[in-house]
């Protein structure tokens, strides 16, 4: 007896740890043939709709799978860094002007615009109605009687909002504004809480034309060229990260740049407005 | 409310329809937790049964152990195993992140603490009543352990069943090491998470009503089973 | 080794003595006279209630011996020590090198499976390397033997108290105990259940099968057994043969003895 159990015991645990790679046993076939690769973009472009609209577009051109993992441009940018996406598709100049000097991606390459609008309550009691933001922002500071809520999650929108306020004199809203609430949230969410409060808000203009929540809020300021958000597409460079997947995420960044591409994201409507405009560099 | 009220009547209208997107979200979660508690039943039942069988010195520090790691949040698992799999960690080489099969394995650790704690309380409360008529039959620990387990099979089902519910609701393990990829990691809680977010509730209402039904009627099979087999159970519940 | 009051491991069916160190030695001196089980300075006590005071206890070959007394008095205490699962003081040696034994107990558990898988699993448990076949013969007749064969394909469960006690005696028997304990084997039966426990047993015993059992029933031990051993707070009070116990000489120190009642 005493020698046939630690056999049986052996035996076992053989037959518990095949039993469990048995999924991953399953999963390794699949990713030996297909030809898909990640994409690290961000929440707003995800809940901008545009993704459904303009990837078939793409893997119908090329028979290559787009997978998309929707997070704030910091987090995009990290997942560049570590290596477990192919390509990025975020909307922070700055940002990725740095991702790319310090040598995790490939050179970047202009793809389109979008734009931020500022929304806010009909009634506009602190008055920002019109087409300068850093105007509309300096008002706002002077009006404590009124919320901002900020996405506060290192996200593009979120930089670009920062960027705003420190044009209008501001420099640390959070600290130098006690009617400043920051969610820590993405774009969906935040204009969640802002119609609950009836407060003022910066988003992206796709994300808006699909948010159904509205309540209260209408677009207060547009148009100003300060408001356009320029997305760029970066390849993550081989060199750092040897598995990501170079041509087929060159193919992609090379498609958004075509005029196919360009075409299609122009195409992209919602309600008959375009939200995206071209400007790929020929 | 009537937002509400008609959101809710198109989350029927998928439901009947058996709208496309909504069955492959539906099975990727039954899929994604099924085998996740498929491998924690092996490890769980086994493990779980030998700790109430077995003596050795250090044992309440293990059992300890035990329950504490089934108070263990969903998101830290999550955040361990992306870190583990990520291509800059130590498993990067697998490329494994944003699959399924992460998912299935994050899930595997929530699942495993709660079906090891669960067996071992039942079959510590078997062997309470037959545990020495077992020892004088000639049974060591691990023939105990599994007699006790074969005896006790229909309180088995039931925990398997508890494990399932929770593995299927949950939702900060497999959003982080998932990644949420649309037609690919997208499962009934992430996809609910999504779809509020974004204002969008027919989808998320819809999905909402499967995943109650389902946790509703695994809660049905539960008071099935035959009676006196699953009390052990059923008061951890 | 044996630490007082804390179980020790499986009682193997073919193995050594659990948790005695003497059995090899003891084995040398195998001998048709050497007792079965023997017990010197063997003493329990749980924290600081004493079970069992030490005590020397032979169990010969081939004996009836019922323990008598009140509750407490240490009878289960005293059948587990002998049985070998018990740690305890003193030592305890068996006459055969590896002692087949099995323990009946008042209510006995069956594992929520058929009467026949019952009977396997024991047979299973108690001698891994037996092959099929035999394993399919012993319960086949340890089935007859206790009358129980049409009901093979019930849940063991299922069963009423005497068919289960008489269930729990042919898991025993299969296994060809040379040695058979039991604790309060009838406390729970009905008259006519009990007397088919009783007839099993003399039947046992008549095989030579040696039988250890306790007993509220004196009437009981009178009918089966060959010796009997008074306990009275974990000690042995009167340890006589049948005749001698029941006869007069004794019946003086009975009738004090028995003040709470226990006559036949």
């Amino acid at each position: 007896m005493t020698t046939r159990i630690p056999l049986r015991r052996a035996r076992r645990a053989v037959l518990v740890l095949l039993a469990c790679a048995l999924p991953l046993a399953l999963a390794q076939p699949a990713r030996a043939q297909d030809r898909s690769i990640v994409m690290a973009s961000t929440t707003s472009t995800e809940q901008s709709g545009l993704f459904p609209h303009l990837l078939p577009a793409f893997t119908k051109a090329t028979g290559i799978q787009v997978k998309v993992i929707a997070v704030g441009t910091g987090q995009a940018l990290d997942m560049g860094r570590r290596g477990d996406a192919d390509v990025l598709f975020v909307h922070d100049r700055a940002a990725e002007e740095k991702f790319i000097a310090e040598g995790w991606g490939l050179p970047r390459r202009d793809v389109m615009y979008n734009d931020f609008v500022l929304v806010g309550p009909k009634s506009d009691k602190a008055g920002v109605r019109g087409k300068d933001i850093v105007a509309a922002l300096t008002k706002l500071a002077a009006s404590p009687a009124e919320t901002f809520v900020s996405r506060g999650d290192k996200s593009g929108t979120h930089a670009a909002e920062l960027r705003y306020w420190k044009t209008a004199g501001v420099d640390a809203p959070k600290a130098k504004m006690a009617h400043y609430e920051e969610c820590g949230c993405g774009m969906g969410p935040a204009l969640n809480i802002a119609s609950a409060k009836n407060a003022y808000l910066l988003a992206d203009r796709g994300t808006w034309l699909n948010f159904q929540n509205r309540g209260d809020l209408e677009i207060l300021v547009e148009g100003d060229t300060r408001l356009f958000n320029q997305y760029g597409v970066i390849v993550v460079d081989p060199a750092k990260h040897p598995n990501v997947k170079r041509e087929l995420a060159q193919a992609f960044s090379d498609w958004l740049v075509s005029p196919a591409g360009q075409e299609t994201i122009a195409r992209y409507k919602i309600g008959g407005q375009q939200l995206f405009f071209p400007n790929a560099k020929p | 409310m009537s937002a509400v009220g008609e959101a809710a009547s198109l989350a029927l209208d998928l439901i009947v329809h058996a709208d496309a997107a909504l069955v492959r979200t539906v099975a990727l979660s039954f899929a994604v937790s099924g085998t996740a508690c498929l491998c924690a039943a092996w490890l769980g039942l086994a493990g779980g049964a030998w700790l109430a069988a077995a003596r050795f010195p250090g044992q309440r520090a293990v059992l300890l152990v035990l329950d504490t790691l089934l108070a263990l949040p969903s998101v830290v698992v999550g955040l361990a195993v992306y870190l583990l799999l990520s291509r800059s960690g130590p498993l990067g080489d697998w490329g494994i992140l944003f699959t399924p099969t992460a998912m299935v394995i994050a899930q595997t650790i929530l699942a495993l603490p709660v079906i090891a704690a669960l067996a071992r309380q039942l079959v510590a409360d078997a062997l309470r009543e037959g545990g020495e008529q077992l020892r004088s039959l000639g049974a060591g620990t691990f023939a105990r352990a599994a007699l006790m387990l074969l005896h006790e099979r229909w309180a088995v089902v039931t925990l398997l069943l508890i494990a399932f519910g929770r593995a299927i609701a949950e939702v900060g393990a497999v959003m982080i090491v998932g990644g949420n990829i649309d037609g690919y990691t997208r499962v009934m809680t992430t996809t609910i998470a999504l779809e509020t977010s974004k204002g969008d509730l027919p989808l998320a209402l819809a999905l909402g009503i499967v995943l109650l039904a389902v946790v509703a009627l695994l809660n049905v099979l539960v008071a099935f089973v035959p009676r006196g087999h699953a009390v052990a159970v059923a008061e951890w519940r | 080794m044996a630490v007082n009051g804390k179980r020790l491991r499986a009682v193997p069916g073919g193995d050594a003595a659990a948790g005695d160190a003497t059995s090899e030695a003891a084995s040398a001196a195998v001998g048709a006279g050497a007792p079965l089980v023997q017990l010197r300075g063997a003493g329990v006590s749980y924290g600081t209630v004493r079970a069992l005071a030490p005590i020397d206890f032979d169990v010969g070959r081939g004996e009836v011996i019922a323990l008598v007394g009140a509750n407490g008095s240490g009878k289960t205490t005293l059948l587990r020590v002998l049985h070998g699962v018990l740690g305890h003081e003193g030592t305890r040696r068996t006459g055969v090198a590896a002692l087949r034994q099995a323990m009946v107990f008042q209510r006995p558990f069956l594992l929520r499976l058929s009467v026949w898988s019952n009977l396997r699993i024991a047979l299973w448990l108690a001698e891994r390397a037996m092959p099929a076949e035999e394993r399919h013969a012993r319960a086949g007749q340890a089935l007859a033997r206790v009358g129980l064969d049409a009901l093979a394909a019930r849940p063991a469960r299922a069963l009423s108290g005497g068919e289960q006690q008489r269930l729990a005696l042919a898991r025993a028997w299969a296994t060809r105990p040379e040695l058979l304990l039991l604790d309060e084997p009838t406390a729970s039966l009905d008259p006519d259940a009990k007397t088919a426990v009783e007839k099993l047993l003399a039947g046992f015993a008549a095989d030579g099968t040696t039988i250890v059992f306790s007993t509220h029933d004196l009437g009981q031990a009178r009918r089966l057994a060959t010796r009997i051993v008074h306990l009275d707070a974990g000690r042995i009070d009167l340890d006589a043969p049948a005749r001698e116990f029941f006869d007069s000489a004794a019946a003086r120190r009975r009738d004090g003895l028995f003040a709470d009642g226990a006559l036949p």
